[in-house]
């Protein structure tokens, strides 16, 4: 047994001592409201622990639930990723559908104020491969009345001619192609002179004196003399003009009045003959017929008169 | 297993006084009584502490540690429990005077007036100085200062009594 030495006795004894009382001051003493001194210092002691233990659960608990939070907030992402480009792609439709039926009300309303005008309403379905030629493919062909040199418009001006027919498609050539040619006058001084494309967004208007009076944006209507167009359709709009020292005439270029490069829906003239704006009661209340729509509902209710010319 | 035991008692030239039986229960329950009657009559009686003065006397004289701070402890909780105070708050201060001051006695000369005096002053001091800090810290209770001209007086007072007391309890020593 290892003996304590005298000194090392007393100190313990005194330790032991001092703590005994300590502790029975801690068993005698009643803080607030009545709780002994013992209980304070045990929780004392004990609450920091405590903390520390419900700190470092909590942590676990928050950061594993913040884990799994994460990773089920990464799939609710993903899933709301899903469904905004599901969105997004609805909205594009929805404002395909809403510009559509835009351009087919204006369609039907230049179809109603000409109901007397035999037309047919087509969808552009294609383009030519072709990078050298401003050519679009239309959903209607020979089965639906479409023969070559019909003129193609919109309800804003001259798009060009059918080229070619097939049965059930027709190739449309723009005016802005290189080897298209309008029958065209100005507005104002009713001055004719083609307008031919010239491969670039702008077209040319040829042939009219350098005497002339121009203005620009003076107007440039269809003259009806190239037997393809009606009269007083609109080409476009005189954007600049210039005179040329060795030639007699003026340089003139012309923006095409339809949006050649966003070409949707077309009309294809059955007729040259010149188109009178109709008022017809009917009209406000005239339904909308899509292009896409079985052609045995549209083709009859676009189709009033049948082709004049004998293409 | 060898055991080996170094003693470390009082200097050889350090004499133990010992004393009759009963005179140290005696002496302090007759320490405890007064302490308790004279504050009755004598206002200024508040500043004795007459179980103090007898705790250090025979922790002085008895040279021990372990007798000393067991005197103590027992003078302290026979306070603390004719007083209102809680078990333990005079016991731990009077414990640490009686360790310490059987220490200190086991060293130092102690049988010199001055010597008792500045001693006495001394663990007056120490002693509510102990008193205050338990009540401080471990009963988180306010008190009085560590150091207050009255505790200084206080002192200074007991030390004087102590010169005149402790001459007195010398006639209870066996002679040697």
């Amino acid at each position: 047994m290892i003996a304590i030495p005298s000194r090392h006795k007393s100190l313990t004894l005194l330790a032991t001592v001092v703590v005994a009382q300590v502790l029975l001051l801690a068993v005698q003493i009643k803080r607030e409201r009545q709780v002994r001194l013992i209980r304070v210092w045990a929780v004392e002691l004990i609450s920091p622990l405590q903390r520390i233990g419900s700190w470092t659960i909590n942590g676990a608990e928050h950061g594993w639930g913040g884990y799994i939070g994460l990773r089920s907030a990464q799939k609710e992402n993903d899933a709301m990723r899903s469904e905004l480009d599901r969105l997004k792609v609805r909205n594009a439709e929805l404002e395909g559908r809403a510009l559509e039926a835009d351009r087919l009300a204006a369609l039907l309303n230049f179809r109603t104020a000409h109901a007397d005008t035999p037309m047919i309403a087509a969808r552009v379905i294609g383009a030519s491969p072709d990078s050298g030629s401003l050519v679009v493919n239309i959903d209607r062909g020979s089965r639906d009345g479409i023969r070559r040199d019909m003129g193609v418009i919109t309800p804003d001006g001259v798009v060009g001619k059918i080229f070619a027919v097939y049965p059930d498609v027709s190739q449309v050539l723009l005016m802005g192609d290189k080897d298209s040619g309008v029958g065209a006058l100005l507005a104002e001084t009713r001055t004719q002179g083609p307008v031919k494309g010239t491969g670039e967004p702008l077209l040319s208007l040829e042939y009219i004196s350098s005497d002339e009076k121009i203005t620009v944006g003076e107007t440039v209507l269809t003259s009806g003399q190239d037997r393809i167009f009606p009269k007083d359709l609109p080409v476009g709009k005189v954007v600049d003009f210039a005179s040329d020292p060795k030639s007699p005439f003026m340089k003139i270029r012309v923006k095409p009045a339809a949006h050649l490069d966003r070409l949707e829906e077309v009309l294809v003239l059955q007729t040259r003959q010149e188109l009178t704006p109709k008022k017809s009661p009917d009209a406000e209340t005239a339904p909308v017929t899509s292009p896409a729509a079985p052609k045995a509902a549209v083709a009859p209710a676009l189709t009033a008169k049948k082709p004049t010319d004998g293409h | 297993m060898e055991s080996t035991e170094v003693y470390i008692g009082p200097e050889p030239h350090i004499e133990v006084h010992k004393y009759y039986a009963g005179v140290v229960p005696v002496v302090v329950l007759f320490a405890l009584v007064l302490q308790a009657f004279f504050p009755v009559y004598i206002r200024s009686a508040n500043y004795l502490e007459l179980p103090l003065l007898v705790t250090l006397y025979f922790a002085l004289s008895k040279r021990n540690p372990s007798s000393g701070l067991v005197l103590g402890m027992v003078v302290g909780l026979l306070q603390d429990s004719l007083s209102r105070t809680p078990l333990g708050l005079y016991g731990i201060a009077k414990t640490l005077v009686g360790y310490l001051g059987s220490s200190l006695g086991a060293r130092i000369d102690v049988e010199h007036p001055i010597a008792r005096f500045l001693l006495t002053a001394g663990f007056y001091l120490f002693h509510h100085a102990v008193f205050t800090l338990t009540t401080r810290a471990l009963l988180a209770q306010r008190s009085e200062s560590y150091l207050t001209v009255p505790i200084l007086i206080a002192s200074l007072v007991n030390a004087v009594i102590a010169i005149i007391l402790f001459p007195l309890l010398d006639r209870f020593r066996k002679p040697s």
